[in-house]
């Protein structure tokens, strides 16, 4: 996946790089791929991703290319931001639910079980990170 | 617990709002004013307690502040919750005969700091696991509890209405306190019409900002006998971190589920004899859900229990935080632990408030969660009885 020529921006990211096991995780998601970790042992995806499986114990994890697709579990918009914006729960079809934000789309047509799929956006510190939209 | 522990000084620093003072400083004076409480002297004290809002972070300096000869000591740091685990450990500590004073104290300086504490994303550095996930997303304390909040209605039927009357209690007996910082009694509709923070929670679903402190100690039987103080016994206690579940999360249930019934197992009692709870409030959907995993309510129940003023002090089944809670009266440090033990130790002396006083107040609970992250977060609860 890394090219020589490409200098990846999550590479002077301090929290990416605190990390360096979440290398591919970030490295992908630059390139618009979302990653799961899932173990190799009992199958099961976990969030955030970690070198151990935290559901059997078992050090055996490895990446795998997830749908990007899931539902919005939960949503808060937040009012006293300016703009407003909306802090979600996203259950991904392959079981986790991570946190995030819905963008790309209306934050005031937002509902419990609606379909939602990543889009890539850089974040602050620089890597670029899941945020989800009702845009499929 | 074979040999028991009593809570012989209780302590709330009177101010809410101390920009001349120092965090240490307010530690020494909560300390100093819960050990005058109990009869006893800064000498006496052999175990220490305190959490992340003591200077450093850790017991050290202010051991080193009060010179403290200790025997014991415990820096456990779980957010809010703290320091009713505190009282665990140091009822622990002092019924293995480890040490025979203990002091837990809190103190902080959220307001005249001008934290936002609810509505600005904490600025966290990489070291935790979770915040390169987390971080990019501008999560607030509000909107996080805000999502609870909205689960829980959708899996519950709970609405608005019902968190407001979590609200109306606390101010219903925030009235009675001159101290409280909000004593204005309210209205649902004045909840509901409070400006919007977090969908679904109003500006009135949230707890107040304050500086503050507060402290406990603890003895052993012969010593609180000793004393002139009414003998509040701790019965039973318990405590855990709810996990995050690695993403599979259960926001409408709080780790009260777990620290509740190791409780209530220790003091052999049920959620039935319990005449008066502190119920840590940062948010009214918080009280909702502890009302329910501590065994008070069944799941989704809480809404319409707390609708039906079962929590009003002379009226409800379940009288709680007659201080006002951090809904109104203190949130000292952002950190609601020692208010809830506080007032329960009140409430089993007889010296809450005469308007708000559970008559005959023989057992009380104290609970409360800790850490800010939403779903995966620590608890603790403490059972008392007044001998």
């Amino acid at each position: 996946m890394h090219t020589d020529t490409k200098s990846f921006a999550y590479l002077q990211d301090p929290y990416a790089m605190a990390y360096p096991e979440t290398a591919p995780f970030w490295e992908a998601a630059e390139q618009g791929q979302l990653l799961l970790k899932v173990c190799k042992d009992c199958g099961r995806a976990h969030w955030y991703p970690r070198a151990i499986c935290p559901f059997c114990g078992e050090d055996d994890t490895e990446w795998k290319p997830a749908s990007g697709l899931g539902r919005i579990y939960a949503f808060s918009i937040l009012e006293r931001a300016d703009p407003p914006y909306a802090l979600a729960y996203i259950e991904l079809d392959e079981g986790p639910i991570l946190i995030s934000n819905l963008v790309d789309c209306n934050i005031r047509d937002l509902h419990i079980g609606e379909r939602v799929r990543a889009v890539f956006r850089q974040s602050q510190d620089g890597r670029y990170a899941p945020f989800f939209t009702k845009n499929l | 617990m074979a040999r028991k522990a009593y809570i012989v000084g209780a302590y709330e620093h009177p101010t809410r709002y101390a920009p001349d003072k120092s965090v240490t400083q307010l530690h020494a004076e909560s300390a100093l004013g819960a050990l005058k409480d109990a009869g006893l002297r800064l000498q006496d004290v052999d175990g220490y307690f305190c959490a992340g809002d003591a200077p450093g972070g850790n017991p050290f300096s202010m051991v080193d502040y009060l010179n403290l000869n200790l025997k014991w000591l415990d820096g456990t740091e779980i957010g809010g919750c703290s320091y009713i685990r505190h009282v665990r450990h140091a009822a622990l500590a002092i019924s293995q005969g480890k040490c025979s004073v203990a002091l837990i104290t809190l103190a902080g300086k959220p307001k005249s700091s001008g934290q936002a504490t609810g509505t600005a994303p904490r600025d966290v550095g990489p070291d935790r696991p979770d915040t390169p996930w987390d971080r990019p997303y501008r999560a607030t304390i509000t909107g996080i509890y805000g999502m609870l909040a909205q689960r829980h209605m959708h899996e519950y039927g709970t609405t608005s209405e019902h968190l407001a009357a979590v609200k109306v209690a606390a101010a219903h007996h925030a009235q009675y306190n001159e101290r409280a910082v909000l004593r204005k009694p309210v209205t649902i509709e004045d909840v509901l019409h409070s400006p919007m923070i977090a969908t679904p929670l109003h500006r009135l679903d949230c707890c107040v900002i304050t500086d503050g402190g507060g402290a406990l100690v603890l003895t052993n039987a012969e010593i609180a006998k000793s004393l002139s103080r009414p003998l509040v016994k701790v019965r039973g206690a318990g405590e855990t971190i709810k996990t995050n579940r690695a993403g599979y999360i259960e926001p409408t249930t709080s780790g009260a589920v777990v620290s509740g019934k190791l409780a209530f197992d220790e003091a052999g009692i049920a959620p039935d004899d319990v005449k008066y709870a502190s119920i840590y409030d940062n948010f009214t959907i918080m009280v909702l859900l502890q009302l329910e995993d501590l065994g008070f309510c069944k799941k989704g129940h809480a809404g319409p229990f707390a609708a039906e003023g079962n929590l009003i002090s002379g009226k409800g089944r379940l009288p709680f935080n007659t201080d006002g809670g951090g809904l109104c009266n203190n949130h000292p440090a952002n950190r609601g632990g020692i208010t809830k033990m506080i007032e329960a130790v009140r409430q089993l002396r007889g010296e809450a408030h005469p308007a708000v006083q559970v008559p005959h107040c023989d057992l009380a609970l104290a609970a409360g969660p800790g850490l800010v992250m939403g779903v995966g977060q620590g608890h603790a609860t403490v059972i008392l009885e007044r001998e």
